[in-house]
């Protein structure tokens, strides 16, 4: 069996799963534009703070790419930066987009994540995660005095797993196969 | 080793990015304690994210403008002359709590009290946030080129917003008072009951440390203490909403901030706050207790002059007050007419309205007398802005009442009054906080 040299493949239990790439301006403008929305929309539209675009935004790259390695580094660089413009240390969305980026980059190099009821169901997986780890760090590393709803964090996951499934169909024209 | 390390390349290089991100937040949880700079790193991402910020907020505000300004006028008279009806309520407000404002000032520098004082503003623009729903803070488009520092207070027409937690050069962070970490010193309006008002983390705001014994209820005000160095004391900060017990000996007390936090578009930083002695307006002289008080107290009315512009000696049933103010009405046109009932009306009767406001208002020029209480001026000083047509008209009355046909100057008078009308007889003070 001879494999195509341009396009690579990974097999995973004998499934055909391709491998994404970006071009720089996407792969730097799209999480820019994320944080920047997240920045700004809330202001006026407050229940726009429901929703985490910069989670959306690692949580698609990691499963194009299906790269551990880029997946953690690109979950770290956006959580940094989304730490950067907050009021409290650098590194707690950093380390929770971190082991997202890796597991969903993981998880979508043995997983066909390409329809929608699987995005779905990562992306509610992966949220609850995030809030979990943000938690565990803020209290614990921090001390901050955090409370966790079951209620309002199942309906953000919900809430932001919609809106995850729609971005990525959008953002799926910016892929480029390897 | 080497083979486990590449067996296990992916996870190694996950334990070592996460290790280095621990390292650093728990050198920024040891340092927190200590003065906190802003880092370099931070300022980067801001100036990154911010200038769009900018542009779309300048945006939306031309955009806003042109339509409210030009397009969309609809119901604007309406709206216009219920102002200007407000404007003429609050004029007559205005007139009553400047009284009671120089009262207490007078006060206060009788006991040497020392109040903080907002001495400078810098008006800036909500333009981001910082982009979590788990903290509460925003951006502003003011920064340390604008002389805005680290914990200054920002606050709103409608009450307090928060402090200034990070100054960037053309931009801040602003910490919100509903946030988790802020904390604010806050007493109720009207039982004076103190605590400390903190975020929660979603959101809403708690006033702590208030025993379950104390009486709060709902619709209570409350206002800055200043005990937190950062707010000057008495800004409006929120209303209770709801009581309930809580931990320990404590009460919950749920607060509804005064300031809309999640719609908010213009703030005010405080730049500049002064620490002083309220001056009362008495022109340095010093105000007895005594004095204030028996303005207050209507008294009998004095005697009138036997014969005009012969000074007779004061009389001794007159308070310091009115002889103050029968003395200052007389050199007003140096007249030797004995003045109407006006001039020993009781100062008290300040407030009772914009006829009495506005015939005080004739004699807020007269000299004061050397030895006598100065009282009198200030009271008139605190009432001397006009209030309505009807005023006026009583400004006129009240100076032709005290001119004299023929224009010859007379000595301040020791004179006593004529009580000559009804006028002459004490009017009941309407003013909230006399006696009578």
């Amino acid at each position: 069996m001879t494999i195509p040299t341009s396009v690579p493949i990974t097999y995973t239990s004998g499934e055909q799963i391709e491998v994404y790439r970006f071009n720089i301006p996407v792969t730097v403008g799209v999480p820019l534009l994320a944080l920047f929305l997240q920045a700004f929309v809330p202001r006026r539209l407050p229940f726009f703070s429901i929703f985490d675009l910069p989670l959306l935004v690692t949580i698609f790259f990691a499963m194009a790419r299906r790269n551990p390695i880029s997946g953690l580094f690109t979950g770290a660089a956006i959580g940094l930066v989304q730490d950067m413009l907050g009021a409290y240390p650098i590194g707690i969305y950093g380390i929770a987009k971190t082991l997202v980026g890796y597991g969903a980059s993981s998880l979508g190099a043995k997983l066909d994540v390409e329809n929608a009821g699987a995005r779905f169901l990562v992306t509610l997986g992966f949220y609850l995660l995030h809030q979990a780890v943000y938690f565990t760090v803020a209290r614990g590393m921090v001390n901050l005095t955090l409370n966790w709803s079951w209620s309002r964090g199942i309906l953000a996951g919900v809430v932001n797993a919609f809106l995850g499934v729609v971005l990525y169909f959008v953002l799926d024209k910016f892929k480029q196969r390897t | 080793m080497e083979s486990v390390l590449g067996r296990y390349r992916n996870l190694t290089i996950l334990v070592g990015v996460l290790f280095l991100q621990v390292l650093g937040l728990a050198v920024q949880v040891k340092r927190s304690a200590e003065a906190e700079h802003t880092r370099l790193i931070r300022i980067w991402a801001v100036d990154a994210i911010t200038p769009f910020e900018r542009v779309l907020v300048w945006g939306q505000n031309r955009t806003g403008n042109l339509w409210h300004n030009y397009f969309f006028l609809r119901g604007v008279r309406a709206e216009n002359r219920q102002l200007k009806e407000q404007i003429e309520q609050m004029r007559l407000e205005q007139v009553r709590l400047s009284e009671d404002a120089a009262q207490a000032r007078r006060l206060q520098s009788l006991l040497a009290f020392k109040e903080q004082t907002i001495a400078k503003t810098v008006p800036a623009q909500v333009i981001g946030s910082s982009g979590s729903d788990l903290s509460q803070s925003i951006y502003i488009d003011k920064g340390s080129n604008d002389g805005i520092a680290q914990d200054m207070a920002v606050i709103t027409v409608g009450g307090i917003v928060g402090k200034v937690l990070r100054v960037y050069p053309t931009t801040s962070l602003v910490l919100m008072i509903n946030d988790q970490s802020s904390g604010v010193g806050a007493l109720l309006e009207k039982s004076r009951l103190q605590g400390v008002l903190r975020g929660s983390p979603n959101g809403e705001l708690i006033l702590d440390r208030v025993m379950s014994d104390e009486q709060v209820s709902p619709g209570d005000i409350l206002l800055s203490s200043g005990g937190d160095q950062i707010f000057p004391k008495g800004l409006p900060v929120g209303t209770v909403t709801k009581v309930n017990p809580g931990k320990e000996l404590f009460l919950s007390v749920k607060v509804k901030p005064a300031a809309d936090l999640s719609r908010l578009e213009e703030v005010l930083v405080v730049t500049e706050k002064r620490e002083q002695e309220p001056v009362a307006e008495s022109g340095g002289v010093r105000v007895r207790a005594a004095d204030i008080l028996a303005q207050r107290l209507p008294s009998v009315p004095a005697k009138p002059a036997t014969v005009a512009g012969a000074p007779p000696a004061a009389d001794e049933n007159t308070a310091p007050g009115q002889t103050s103010s029968a003395v200052a009405k007389a050199p007003s046109n140096g007249a030797a007419k004995p003045p109407t009932g006006n001039a020993i009306k009781p100062e008290g009767t300040a407030s009772a309205g914009p006829a009495g406001n506005a015939a005080n208002q004739s004699l807020a020029h007269d000299v004061p007398v050397s030895g006598q209480p100065v009282t009198s001026q200030v009271l008139k000083k605190a009432v001397h802005k006009p209030v309505s047509q009807d005023s006026d008209t009583d400004v006129a009355a009240g100076s032709a009442a005290a001119s004299n046909p023929d224009g010859s100057s007379v000595k301040p008078a020791k004179a006593p009054p004529k009580p000559s009308s009804a006028q002459s007889l004490p009017q009941t003070p309407a003013s909230d906080d006399d006696p009578h």
